[in-house]
């Protein structure tokens, strides 16, 4: 497994205190010496620790701008969320010429790549046998999340490629073509809202390689490009906008549901919420649910950790600006000729895998030990959870000790404990030795 | 060494807002254990769907489960009522569920069916004014 993640600490801002040990979802940060740790086994690169921590120590590895220098051309794959963080609705229409005076050769939707990919999944939804519910693989940290603790729902993930995937293939091809330039010296740059798109590049989620050369987030180019939005003498055009309003939607809750036109969708955003419905799923409890969108960030995409803009304004500028596009769609839009060109290239190349991390031992009965002890030691905390020990609560804490990362003394109420009665005995013992 | 695992949960009627804890603990568990995932699927159906069964119809009882290297058993136990016709209550689409309950997505009479088809061994007894117990059997390999 590649070892990458977007999601990192910066060790100088890092004071320690237990922000991030508490929200993580995956239970995959501790803190050790005064400074969190993240386990990379564990960490879907959900963005949650980033906006909790006051302290900015949790950052997300993104590409600055001047990356894109690297190649000799340069292709910029904006997301449907770039177009909720600016004021001006109509700038949707100016952001491809305003990125090309930031020095892009050429841009490509996402968007457009959402409306390809829903008429991709519309074919999906209509094949036999298809599993129910059959489960969006466009949130990255979403799809993390199902291979390290919904492995059972892996084959439920539908193996279309996400819409930044198929915008830079399709970006490419054309590219190539229109200039005939070499594929590799073309580098393909998603305009991210969150840290998971990062890594999903450098490690691909049912394929090998990306497409994607790099990410570079909103709030890196939200300066300049909102400076060149205002200022810049663009003049936007909605009618000539290169996806439909269903693609721009993608950018929040329900927007996929939508796009490929099933009732019975369910759409649930933030990732806790996202864990209490894969748990219904699994548990068989949601037979008429025939789609379901699950999405890491409150609000979709437009509350991804890496935006300018607060979710809730975002959120509703995307629903304007759908609502101002023309309501062509996504299966009128794409012609069967332009879905079938991209056929060899936007499904999954190899399975998902699942991601055991949970496991106590490789030997079961070493396991089954392992979790007896466990249950021992967790009757002899506290069960605060409080964090102060540097696990997130004390069940990862007793696991954490039988699995040799902590002992039980690193746990401050049983120290304090074992204190008292230490002191009660020098006590005796001074009383006992008096003369 | 621990040859195997045992616990006894009890499970009592109407507390809907627990619902679900226990078959979500047995999952966790066996996920801990590394179960294969497929096993763990089924006793998570079958096991949340018991503990649904004593919530909505039981007067309150318990699950107890035993982990063995090769096989996962559930043996549920209630206080009653009991269940009068156990072919009737076996059959799909059959449920005495209230219309309370049918609101909230239960009832669907696809419980002790559901069960059965997961588990590797199922068995059911059943006596009106004493209870009901299921014994029910998932093998790892």
């Amino acid at each position: 497994m590649n070892k990458f993640h977007s999601v990192t600490l910066d060790v100088a801002k890092c004071v320690g205190c237990t922000a991030c040990l508490k929200r993580c979802p995956t239970e995959a940060i501790r803190i050790r010496e005064r400074r969190a740790r993240i386990i990379d086994e564990r960490c879907i690169d959900c963005g949650e620790c980033i906006r909790i921590c006051e302290h900015h120590a949790k950052v997300a590895t993104t590409n600055p701008l001047s990356a894109i220098n690297r190649y000799p051309y340069k292709i910029a794959l904006p997301a449907p969320a770039l177009y909720g963080q600016f004021k001006n609705l109509q700038a949707a229409a100016a952001i491809p010429a305003a990125l090309k005076m930031m020095g892009f050769d050429y841009v490509c939707e996402v968007a457009h790549g959402a409306d390809i990919v829903s008429r991709a999944i519309m074919e999906k939804m209509k094949e036999p046998g298809v599993p129910r519910p059959l489960i969006s693989s466009s949130c990255p940290a979403v799809v993390r999340l199902i291979q390290t603790r919904f492995p059972e729902l892996i084959d439920n993930i539908v193996d279309v490629k996400s819409p930044m995937e198929v915008a830079a293939i399709e970006a490419r091809r054309r590219f190539c073509a229109e200039r005939g330039v070499a594929d590799k010296d073309v580098g393909c740059f998603f305009i991210t809202p969150c840290a998971a798109k990062m890594t999903a590049i450098r490690n691909p989620l049912g394929h090998k390689t990306s497409a994607v050369s790099g990410a570079i987030s909103f709030l890196e180019v939200y300066g300049v490009l909102s400076e060149l939005l205002r200022k810049g003498n663009l003049k936007p055009d909605l009618a000539h906008f290169s996806a439909t309003s269903f693609g721009v939607n993608w950018a929040r809750t329900g927007g996929e549901a939508l796009a490929i036109g099933e009732n019975e969708a369910l759409a649930v955003d933030g990732i806790d919420n996202v864990i209490r419905v894969l748990e219904e799923i699994e548990n068989n409890r949601l037979p008429e649910v025939r789609y379901f969108e699950g999405l890491a960030c409150l609000g979709g995409c437009v509350g991804g950790p890496l935006t300018f803009e607060n979710m809730f304004i975002a959120r509703n500028r995307i629903r304007l600006l759908a609502q101002m596009l023309p309501k062509t769609r996504p299966e009128q839009k794409i012609p069967d000729k332009e879905l079938d060109d991209l056929r060899d290239a936007i499904y999954f190349e190899e399975p998902l895998k699942p991601f055991e991390n949970t496991r106590l031992d490789e030997d079961f009965k070493v396991a089954m030990e392992k979790m007896a002890r466990i249950g021992e030691l967790r009757k002899q905390l506290p069960g605060l959870d409080c964090g102060s020990c540097g696990s997130p609560t004390c069940q990862a804490l007793a696991e954490d000790v039988v699995q040799g990362f902590a002992t039980e003394l690193n746990c401050i109420h049983l120290l304090k404990e074992r204190l008292s009665f230490m002191a009660s005995q020098m006590v005796e013992m001074a009383e006992a030795t008096r003369e | 060494m621990n040859e195997l695992l045992h616990e006894v949960y009890p499970v009592e009627k109407g507390a809907f807002e627990t619902a679900g804890e226990v078959s979500g603990t047995i999952k966790r568990m066996l996920r801990k254990l590394g179960v294969p995932s497929q096993v763990i699927r089924r006793v998570s159906v079958a096991s949340y769907e018991v503990e649904l069964n004593l919530v909505i119809h039981s007067l309150g009882g318990q699950m107890e489960i035993t982990i063995e290297p090769e096989s996962v058993t559930l043996d549920v136990a209630d206080r009653g009522p009991g269940i009068p016709d156990l072919d009737l209550a076996m059959q799909e689409g059959w449920s005495t569920a209230s219309d309370e309950v049918r609101t909230l997505g239960f009832g669907a009479g696809m419980g002790l069916p559901n069960m059965k088809r997961n588990a590797d061994e199922f068995d059911i007894r059943s006596q009106v004014g004493v209870g009901t117990n299921i014994h029910m059997k998932f093998f790892c390999v």
